[in-house]
């Protein structure tokens, strides 16, 4: 480099090329860790099924018909659900990040989940939809979880709708959209400590446990529904990193480079908000992931979307997949909701990030 | 003619900012826009890559109207360098690898990559290639920023006050490779300026805003004292040192005349003024 005569006219640049490889690298080794990690998540657990057994079944072989139940109806479905819940929450975060134009924005800041709890709230409170049935350890139940995910989820959808109109109405003003999402997020909380304040305690424990996000709740249909909306979520965001690089160096240096920063900004608030209400209507509330894995992913390979985007779909699945698991061991024979150990699991890890700066 | 404004007007809300706009641009043209601060120079830049929608009048590029074109087709005939560019934590080399944008489908080729290389080195910036831009001065800021517009391949070239954060010799070498791109490959550059002396080194046309509309418009020679101070209300000595022109404005002191105009055009003070973008 220091020799201007090195590099003839219209070389390649070769040192780029090692840095954006490093950068690859990291993923592959990511979904990788990924792969590993999902074996083992399947292995553990009250049944322990070696590693081994658990990849054969995986690809087909039939070991023992005990197994096959266990993998394929109870432990695959909870493991795919924390894979597809880690990664669409981590890249509506990521792309909340760039769209808002703010590092503390994340799935959660439009108001969306505040708005599903208290959906879930409503549904469980006056349709009669939750309930506890005794007093032992998992006793409170909701009872008809169809009714409640779907007003969960209209509630979230009317937050996603109200954004979105703010946002038309202030033409896609970043600053505006952020404060509107902190506005509904608090009348949706006043909302639910309202209905809380007047339900009785079967209703109370129940509202309060719709709240702790939970992967386990999701069988092979949510998993169908949740993992098709995240995986054309991905492809969207995946396909328009170059013109979030473009959005991030600036609006108008992205208008001059023929980016039409608002429909941008809209259509992509549209995907990440539909992404957070099916997540949060199926499995409740999940925090921490969609703001966190994106900054963990900066630190390691930059802000750089091309690499950003899909390392932090890959380090939303992973940490989420690692919570869960450690969820399902830590007080065994109970199993945590994964939306307390995520916290645990991710702020450690986040906070060492910070402290040490930037990846070179 | 590469470029052609006619007529245009732009409003903001109901306030009347740009009138009666006319001017057109040939290849191989610098020409500076000029005026006090808040005259409109930059909505008028802007106007021209519709990046603003004008209320009337119409853009036409390369024979094209500009409202019939695409916003991608814009910008590969259009590059426009604003005055303010976000950082964040990429490389210099991926920044200006941004700029191929307009051309790349799916993924960048080995071709963008070429062309991005030799821009650094046409720039004299190979040093910043792997630096982070966040880690960057506001110079080397705006360089990458200027590189990155080049190598999107525009017609034309609109640059916000290109030289306000860059050091004497950036400025100078800067203007000076723009200069020689300009008349190799024959493109056009608009650019705002508040340096009247750098503006009067490097621009052949000069375009002065003033209460919305242009004031005076055309070569070296309109630049005069009196035009000068009709358009910024200040009274300059024009003159030549060394062959080269030279704006300085006269002394605003207390006790003469404009004794009631306390405001200094520290704008025109020379090239070693930094301006905090």
């Amino acid at each position: 480099m220091d020799n201007p005569l090195h590099f003839a006219d219209g070389e390649l640049p070769e040192d780029y090329l090692k840095y954006t490889h490093r950068k690859v690298l990291w993923i592959l080794g990511g979904i990788l860790a990924l792969f590993f990690m999902l074996i083992l998540s399947i292995s553990v657990g009250a049944v322990q099924i070696p590693p081994y057994e658990v990849f054969m079944t995986l690809i087909g072989q039939n070991l023992t018909d005990k197994w096959d139940r266990i993998i394929w109806n109870i432990r695959l479905p909870q493991a795919l659900a924390a894979i597809i819940c880690g990664a669409g929450l981590a890249v509506a975060g990521v792309a909340m990040q760039s769209i808002l134009r703010n590092p503390l924005a994340s799935p959660f800041t439009l108001g969306i989940s505040n708005a599903g709890a208290f959906g879930a709230a409503v549904a469980i409170i006056f349709l009669g939809t939750g309930r506890m049935t005794s007093t032992t350890a998992g006793a409170v139940i909701i009872n008809n979880p169809y009714v409640t995910t779907i007003c969960a989820f209209i509630f979230c959808m009317l937050a996603t709708v109200a954004i979105i109109a703010i946002a038309k109405i202030k033409a896609s003003s970043p600053e505006v959209v952020i404060l509107a999402g902190v506005a509904l997020s608090s009348l949706f909380t006043a909302g639910v400590m309202f209905l809380q304040y007047f339900s009785d305690d079967a209703q109370l424990a129940a509202v309060v446990h719709w709240t702790f996000g939970d992967v386990g709740r999701a069988g092979w249909p949510e998993v169908y529904l949740m993992g098709a909306i995240v995986i054309v979520a991905c492809i969207y965001f995946i396909a328009n990193r170059w013109n979030y690089n473009a959005m991030d160096a600036g609006d108008e240096t992205a208008k001059g480079l023929g980016v039409n920063v608002e429909q941008l900004r809209n259509v992509g608030m549209i995907v990440a908000a539909l992404v957070t209400a099916v997540l949060v209507s199926f499995l409740g509330v999940i925090g921490f992931v969609g703001l966190v894995c994106p900054h963990m992913v900066r630190r390691i390979i930059g802000d750089e979307q091309r690499y950003l985007i899909p390392g932090s779909i890959v380090m939303g699945a992973l940490l989420l997949l690692v919570s869960d698991t450690v969820a399902r061991l830590i007080v065994a024979p109970y199993v945590l909701p994964v939306a307390i150990l995520t916290a645990f699991m991710g702020a450690p890890v986040f906070i060492y990030l910070l402290l040490r700066g930037y990846h070179r | 003619m590469i470029l052609n404004v006619d007529e245009l007007k732009f409003m903001y809300r109901n306030k009347g900012i740009l009138d009666e706009i006319a001017f057109s641009i040939n290849e191989g043209e610098i020409v500076a826009i000029l005026g006090p601060n808040g005259v409109g120079k930059t909505t008028l830049l802007k106007c021209l890559n519709r990046i603003l929608v004008p209320k009337q009048g119409a853009v036409s590029v390369c024979g094209d109207m500009i409202d019939s074109l695409e916003l991608m087709e814009i910008a590969r005939r259009i590059g426009y360098v604003p005055q303010r560019v976000e950082t964040g934590r990429l490389t210099g080399f991926d920044a200006v690898l941004l700029g191929r944008r307009p051309h790349i489908g799916w993924n960048v080729s080995e071709k963008d990559l070429r062309i991005v290389e030799a821009a650094f080195r046409t720039f004299g910036i190979e040093r910043l290639r792997l630096h982070y831009i966040d880690e960057m001065s506001g110079g080397e800021l705006q360089m990458v920023a200027i590189a990155r517009a080049f190598v999107q391949e525009p017609k034309i070239l609109l640059l916000d006050e290109p030289t306000s954060a860059l050091d004497l010799k950036n400025q100078i070498e800067i203007l000076h490779r723009i200069t020689h791109i300009v008349t190799e490959h024959n493109i056009a550059v608009v650019m705002t300026m508040h340096d009247l002396n750098t503006a009067l080194r490097y621009a052949d046309r000069f375009i002065l805003l003033k209460d919305q509309s242009i004031h005076t418009c055309g070569d070296k020679n309109v630049i005069t004292a009196d035009e000068i101070e009709a358009v910024y209300g200040v009274p300059v000595m024009i003159g030549e040192l060394e062959g080269v022109p030279c704006v300085i404005p006269r002394c605003l002191c207390n006790g003469n005349g404009n004794g009631k105009k306390t405001k200094i055009p520290q704008d025109e003070e020379g090239s070693t003024y930094v301006r905090n973008s």
